[in-house]
């Protein structure tokens, strides 16, 4: 550097200043870039854990939680818990886990009255209306009920029985003469609770609450089903329903749901399986 | 530049322990009592205040809610109810007259990390400060804002030391601590008071509240000063005492203008002059010069009034 520039005073300050300034954006536009990309992994809530209530979808919930725990507080079954940030649900926003604890369902839903923010939906006002999750019953090798017998805990201890959970009867194939009732779970009525997975008596739940986006299909919405476009029509859209005939030998019939093959003329037709020529097919 | 070993030792030889500790045994029964209320609840079922420093509802009337965690849910694209934003708004209010980062001095649990920090420091003889500049505060409050929008969450929160700690001593601390004695380490090892004086955007965010707030600290006896530099020892902030303590040849006054001033009178104590009180920021004139008025004539005004 040669004497006409070495710099005054105000210039070394500004030189600083402007160092300084850049050194900083540059350092904290990094920690910035990495707790970003940290938010981002945090909003993916694991599936063991269930949000309160009313809770906002993920995305915005994570954006309305200001952490207070007010929630945890004004639940009277002491549930709720402020995530840790060892856990892997975002530091500080409630949580629970149905296996330890499920929700009670409160009919006043204190949790929700008790958020200051909102991230709690104070619209939800009739507690079965709430959706935290979705129970699936998602290990069919394991659960009793499937396996032919008896158990019905689930259903037994869910708060809407008969509405969220039904036992729908089902042939038994490995006894040919018994009945597997089959606990089967309505989105529409499901609160995500967690009572069921709770008291699944299995070592591990074999019905777990599930956070909806994960348990539930989706039909193409270009999807019609027939026999719904047929009741609400009042008549078939396709084409006008012809009753059902079968391709049977001359001579014979058949009792749906009673005797079956019944051969109209005893001794008169031959018999199923060598039909006579001519006859059958049409 | 001598640094003091025991600054304050002249005023506690005038004014006696407590005459030269008052203001940090006020902001420790402030910050202890706080912690008090928080925790009578979860401890002995006393339910004066739920909640935690991010929102607060006192004996079921009062709330209170962290304007700065609120503005970024604001950011992040999330409009609170109505209580949340009374909360911030006496929040506001109130740190607003009593100076901004007071926040930090009287409220912080923080604050006794990283004054524990700060004395051990000294204690230790440990010298060695990275330069860190104090504006980074500002860059890293204006990076969380940025964040909460960016990502649509309130991304500081998941970091955040202070709302961790506070949260932590009343909710369960789990991997906190950590965090806590991160910042501990920063500042007794790595940078003098370089958590709540340099990097803290908590700090910066109630500092902008502090731009015109009342309640300041006033060199009012400045001409007083014998130069002993207690004061800068002991302060957390300290640029900014010079401005006004030796501000009288520049024509400034002798208020403590500056919003990261945290009002936290430790300097008041320190100061075997009496230089420093507490006062009114539009007050800018010196006291009445007066043949210095040594400590003793003080305590024995105060032992009259006692």
């Amino acid at each position: 550097m040669s004497e006409q520039d070495t710099p005054s005073p105000a210039s070394v300050a500004r030189r600083r200043f402007v160092l300084d300034a850049a050194m900083m954006a540059c350092g904290v536009g990094l920690a910035a870039g990495g707790l970003a990309l940290y938010a981002k992994q945090a909003k993916a809530l694991p599936p063991g854990a269930l949000r309160p209530p009313g809770a906002l979808a993920e995305g915005d919930f994570q954006g309305a939680c200001i952490r207070c725990g007010m929630c945890v507080r004004d639940c009277p079954y002491a549930i709720l818990a402020l995530a840790k940030p060892e856990q892997p649900v975002a530091t500080g926003t409630p949580y629970f886990v149905a296996r330890d604890l499920p929700c009670e369902m409160c009919e006043d839903i204190p949790c929700v009255k008790a958020c200051p923010t909102g991230a709690l939906d104070h619209a939800l006002t009739d507690i079965a209306n709430a959706r935290m999750g979705l129970a699936v019953l998602i290990d069919h090798e394991t659960c009793l009920n499937w396996l032919g017998m008896r158990c019905d805990v689930c259903y037994r201890v869910c708060p809407l029985i008969d509405k969220a959970i039904t036992l729908d009867p089902q042939h038994n194939p490995r006894t040919g003469k018994h009945t597997l009732f089959i606990p089967v779970v309505h989105s529409d009525a499901c609160t995500g609770c967690g009572k069921c997975e709770k008291a699944c008596v299995l070592e591990t739940s074999a019905i777990k609450v599930l956070p909806a986006a994960l348990a539930k299909g989706e039909i193409g919405k270009h999807y019609r089903l027939g026999w719904k476009e047929k009741e609400r029509a009042g008549e078939s859209l396709i084409a006008p329903d012809a009753e059902h005939r079968y391709h049977l030998p001359e001579g014979y019939t058949y009792e749906h749901g009673g005797r079956g093959l019944v051969r109209d003329e005893p001794g008169l037709a031959t018999m199923p399986g060598a039909p006579a020529p001519g006859t059958g097919a049409k | 530049m001598a640094r003091p070993e025991r600054p304050g030792a002249e005023a506690t030889a005038a004014r006696g322990w407590f005459g030269s500790h008052k203001w940090l045994v006020a902001r420790r029964v402030s910050q202890l009592s706080i912690l008090a209320a928080f925790l009578l609840g979860p401890l002995a079922g006393v339910w004066i205040v739920k909640g935690n420093l991010n929102f607060s509802y006192t004996l079921g009337v009062l709330p209170l809610a962290d304007p700065y965690v609120l503005a970024q849910s604001v950011i992040a694209g999330h409009a609170p109810e109505r209580k949340a934003l009374i909360g911030a708004a006496i929040v506001l209010a109130v740190y607003f007259l009593v100076g901004g980062r007071a926040y930090c001095s009287w409220a912080c649990p923080v604050n006794m990390v990283t004054d524990l920090a700060h004395w051990l420091r000294r204690r230790l003889g440990i010298t060695k400060s990275v330069r860190i500049a104090r504006s980074l505060r500002y860059w890293v409050l204006g990076a969380t804002l940025v964040l909460a929008g960016a990502t649509g969450t309130i991304a500081w929160e998941l970091v955040n030391p202070v709302s961790m700690f506070h949260r932590g001593l009343i909710f369960g601390v789990g991997a906190a601590w950590t965090i806590v004695l991160a910042v501990f380490l920063l500042d007794l090892l790595f940078s003098d008071r370089g958590w709540c004086g340099r990097v803290c955007p908590v700090g910066a965010f109630y500092s902008l509240l502090a731009l015109k707030s009342p309640l300041r600290v006033t060199a009012a006896r400045r001409a007083h000063c014998n130069d002993c530099l207690d004061c800068y020892a002991v302060c957390p902030e300290k640029q900014v005492i010079k401005p006004a303590l030796k501000g009288a040849s520049r024509g400034a006054g002798a208020v403590i203008l500056s919003p990261n001033c945290t009002n936290c009178g430790r300097c008041i104590d320190v100061c075997s002059k009496e230089v420093f009180r507490f006062g009114l920021r539009y007050d800018g004139r010196e006291d009445a010069p007066s043949p210095a008025l040594p400590g003793a004539v003080a305590r024995a005004a105060r032992a009259d009034r006692a």
